[in-house]
C-alpha cells in the first residue's frame, strides 16, 4: 500500500526534538524523506546520528514534535494510539539489532505473537507460521526456543515474526549490529531476497556504509538529525 | 486482541514467575479467608439466632385485644370525648383475620388456674393450651416423653419445674395420670330473653355466668426442659399445657371472665384475646396494620426483630470491615507484583507494542492477570474460610459440650457469601491492577525497547 503515487513513506519536515532539562535535544531537525514502495532503503550514520529515531517515526513507534509522516495515505502524527497501532500491525514488520525475541515462547509462539496481535483466526494462524519460517529457512526449528538458537537464527525468526503480518514496510534497525560478519551478509541476503520476491519496502538502519552500498538501492545519510545526502547508488 | 488469546498470555505469564504469583495468590487467599470466616461467623450466629426465636413463636404472632382492653390501661383524659364504640372481637372477627393474607392460623389464648391431684396431693398451678401447630415448634425440640398425639388427645406436657414438684423422678411421670380440677363457666340465661343458654359461650357475654367445679383426668406424655414462650401473654406463663382443643372444651373461667361480665356488649360471645401466626416475622407489620384498622389493639414483638435486624447488619458490617482488612493488604501484594512484572516486562511490554499491541492490549494483560490471580485467591480464601469454620464450629460445640448445652452451627458458609467473595477478590484484584495496568499501557515503546 503507497501514499499515492508509488511513495510507501514520506517524512515531511519531520523533527523529534527532546527535552533533557535546559538542554534541547534534536534528535531528527527537519527531515524530508521519501521512500518509494518496493524500495530498499538505508539509513546511513553514525551513533547519535538521529536514523533510528527516524526509523521509530516512521515505523509509528513514536510521534514527531514537527513536519508530518505519511503511510497508507495518512498522516501518522494525527492518528490516535489505536490506529497507530493497528498500523504497526498490519503495515508495519519489524527487525532489531538485539532480535528482541520473547524468551519464555518458542519459535513458532514468537512468530505467531503479530497474528493474536492482530486477531487473525486461529485456523489461519499455524500455516502462516509454517511459511514465514519456511522464508527463513528454520520451519525445522518451530518449538526450540530463542536461548537454543544460534545469533543469525534468532535474526532470522526475528525476520520471520516481522513478515508473518505479510506487511508491506519492512522497518530494520542494524539487522546485523549483533552478529559476525559471515552471518550478517547471510541476513542481509535473506533481506534482499525477501525484498525481490515479495516487492517488499525494507527501510534499514546501519553504519556500515559497505554494507549499504551492496544491499540497499538508495543510501540517506544523516548526521546530528539532519539529513546530508539522500541518493540512488549508482 | 481476543479473550482467548489474552486468557493464554496471561496465564503463561503468571506462570513464568509462578512463585512470586503464587505467594500473591496466597495471599488474596487468606485476605478473603479473613472475610469468609468473619462472614460467615456473623451469618451463622444471626441463623442460629433467628432460628431460635423463629422457633420460639414470638416474633411471628400478633397478640390481638378489643380495643377497650388497650384504652382501660390509659389514665383518662381530662376532657371526657365520647368514644366510638369498638368491634366485639368474636367469632366473626376471627373469621376475618384468619382470610387476611400470610395468615397461618387465629387461636384464642387459653389459660386458667387449676388444682391438680397427684398421687392424692393437690398442686396449684397454671393450665395453658397449646395449638396443634406448636408441634413443630423449636421450644419442643428438647422434649422428655412426646408431644401430644393429637389436637383432641386428653394429654398433658409438663413443665420440668412443675414436673418435679409432682415427684423427684420427672422421667417416671410419663405415661402416669392425673386430675385437673377447674372452675367451668356455666352461661346463664341472658335477663330479658335473648341468648341461646346452651352454655358454650365463651366469655359468658350477655347475660353472665355460673361457675361449676369440674375434674379432668388428663395423661401426661412428655416434660420441657424451658417454659415454651410462644404466644406470649398465652400459654407462655402455663405450667401444665394441654392441646388447645381440649381446653377450650372445658369452658374453663379464666381470669377476665369477671371483668367481661360486668361489661355491657351487644350480647354476642366475645374473645378475650387472640393469638394471629403469620407465615414469617416480615409479615407480622403488614397483618398488625390490617387488625388495626380492623377496630382491634394488637401487641408484636416487631420492634424487637427490627432491633435485632439492626444489630445483625451492624455486626457484619463490623466482622465484614475486620475481614476485609486483610484483603486490603492482599491489595497492596497484588500491586506490588504487577508493578514489579512491569519493571521485569518493561522491554516485552515494548516488543508487545513494536508489533502492533494497543494500549488497550497491555491495559488487558495486566488486568487479566491481576483478575486470574483474584479468581484463584477467591476460591482458594472460600475454601480456606469454609475450613476454618468448620474448625470453629468443631472447638464450638466441643466447648458446649463440657458445658452441658446442645451443640449448634455458629457458621454458616450460604452459596451467596460463597460467589460475592469470589467476585469480591476478583473485583479488588482488578482494581489492584488498575494503576500498575495503566502504567504498562502507557510504556513509551521506545523508551521499553531500550530498557534492559
Amino acid at each position: 500500500m503507497t501514499t499515492g503515487n508509488g511513495v510507501a513513506v514520506r517524512a515531511e519536515r519531520v523533527s523529534r526534538h527532546y527535552e533533557m532539562g535546559a538542554a534541547l535535544i534534536r534528535a531528527v531537525d527537519d527531515v524530508t524523506l521519501e521512500i518509494r514502495a518496493g524500495e530498499f532503503v538505508a539509513l546511513l550514520g553514525s551513533s547519535g546520528s538521529g536514523k533510528s529515531t527516524l526509523l521509530n517515526l516512521m515505523a509509528g513507534l513514536d510521534r514527531p514534535t514537527g513536519g508530518a509522516i505519511f503511510a497508507n495515505g495518512r498522516n501518522l502524527s494525527e492518528l490516535s494510539s489505536f490506529e497507530l497501532a493497528r498500523y504497526r500491525s498490519r503495515t508495519v514488520g519489524m527487525v532489531f539489532q538485539s532480535f528482541n525475541l520473547l524468551p519464555r515462547m518458542t519459535l513458532e509462539e514468537n512468530v505467531e505473537l503479530p497474528l493474536r496481535l492482530a486477531e487473525v483466526d486461529r485456523g489461519e494462524r499455524a500455516p502462516r507460521v509454517q511459511e514465514a519460517l519456511e522464508r527463513v529457512r528454520l520451519e525445522k526449528r518451530l518449538s526450540h526456543r530463542p536461548s537454543e538458537l544460534s545469533g543469525g537464527e534468532q535474526q532470522r525468526a526475528a525476520l520471520a515474526r516481522a513478515l508473518v503480518n505479510r506487511p508491506t514496510l519492512l522497518f530494520a534497525d542494524e539487522p546485523t549490529g549483533n552478529l559476525d560478519s559471515a552471518t550478517g551478509e547471510s541476513i542481509m541476503l535473506l533481506l534482499k531476497e525477501i525484498q525481490q520476491k515479495l516487492g517488499m519496502t525494507i527501510v534499514m538502519v546501519t553504519h556500515e556504509r559497505p554494507l549499504a552500498e551492496r544491499f540497499a538501492n538508495r543510501i540517506a545519510a544523516l548526521a546530528d538529525g539532519k539529513l546530508l545526502t539522500d541518493g540512488v547508488k549508482s | 486482541m481476543k479473550a482467548g488469546d489474552l486468557g493464554e498470555l496471561a496465564l503463561r505469564n503468571l506462570r513464568e514467575a509462578v512463585l512470586r504469583n503464587s505467594l500473591t495468590t496466597l495471599g488474596v487467599a487468606v485476605g478473603v479467608a479473613s472475610l469468609v470466616a468473619m462472614l460467615s461467623l456473623g451469618v451463622g450466629l444471626q441463623e442460629l439466632a433467628s432460628k431460635r426465636l423463629s422457633n420460639s413463636g414470638l416474633f411471628d404472632t400478633v397478640m390481638v385485644m378489643p380495643r377497650r382492653n388497650m384504652q382501660t390501661m390509659r389514665r383518662p383524659a381530662a376532657t371526657a370525648v365520647p368514644v366510638k364504640e369498638a368491634p366485639a372481637l368474636d367469632d366473626d372477627a376471627r373469621k376475618t383475620m384468619e382470610r387476611l393474607p400470610n395468615v397461618v392460623e387465629v387461636y384464642p389464648q387459653i389459660r386458667f388456674p387449676t388444682e391438680v391431684r397427684y398421687n392424692g396431693n393437690p398442686y396449684s398451678t397454671i393450665v395453658a393450651g397449646v395449638p396443634d401447630s406448636a408441634r413443630g415448634n423449636g421450644a419442643y425440640d428438647g422434649i422428655q416423653g412426646s408431644f401430644f398425639s393429637g389436637p383432641n388427645a386428653d394429654e398433658a406436657i409438663l413443665q420440668i419445674e412443675f414436673a418435679k414438684d409432682l415427684s423427684e423422678q420427672t422421667a417416671g411421670l410419663i405415661g402416669k395420670e392425673l386430675v385437673v380440677r377447674y372452675a367451668e363457666r356455666q352461661a346463664l340465661p341472658p335477663q330479658g330473653g335473648t341468648g341461646d343458654g346452651s352454655g358454650n359461650d365463651m366469655s359468658g357475654a350477655g347475660g353472665g355466668f355460673s361457675i361449676v367445679p369440674r375434674e379432668k383426668k388428663l395423661r401426661i406424655v412428655g416434660i420441657i426442659e424451658t417454659e415454651p414462650a410462644a404466644g406470649f401473654g398465652g400459654f407462655g406463663s402455663g405450667r401444665l399445657l394441654i392441646p388447645l382443643e381440649v381446653a377450650s372444651t372445658l369452658r374453663a373461667a379464666q381470669v377476665n371472665d369477671l371483668r367481661d361480665a360486668v361489661r355491657a356488649t351487644n350480647g354476642k360471645p366475645a374473645y378475650a384475646s387472640l393469638t394471629v401466626r403469620a407465615t414469617s416475622p416480615s409479615q407480622v407489620e403488614p397483618i398488625e396494620t390490617a387488625i388495626k384498622n380492623m377496630g382491634f389493639g394488637t401487641f408484636s414483638l416487631l420492634d424487637a426483630t427490627r432491633n435485632l435486624r439492626l444489630f445483625f447488619t451492624i455486626f457484619d458490617l463490623l466482622l465484614a470491615i475486620f475481614g476485609s482488612l486483610a484483603l486490603a493488604v492482599a491489595t497492596l501484594g497484588i500491586i506490588n507484583t504487577l508493578v514489579m512484572a512491569i519493571l521485569e516486562r518493561r522491554r516485552e511490554i515494548g516488543i508487545l507494542k513494536a508489533l502492533g499491541a494497543a494500549d488497550r492490549d497491555v491495559k488487558q494483560l495486566f488486568f487479566v492477570e491481576a483478575g486470574v490471580m483474584g479468581l484463584f485467591g477467591g476460591v482458594l480464601g472460600v475454601g480456606f474460610g469454609w475450613f476454618i469454620g468448620r474448625a470453629l464450629t468443631w472447638g464450638t460445640n466441643i466447648y458446649l459440650h463440657r458445658q452441658n448445652l446442645p451443640s449448634a452451627h455458629v457458621f454458616s458458609v450460604p452459596w451467596w457469601l460463597v460467589l460475592s467473595a469470589i467476585a469480591f477478590a476478583v473485583i479488588v484484584s482488578l482494581a489492584a491492577g488498575l494503576y500498575p495496568a495503566t502504567r504498562a499501557a502507557r510504556l513509551n515503546p521506545v523508551e521499553a525497547l531500550r530498557y534492559e
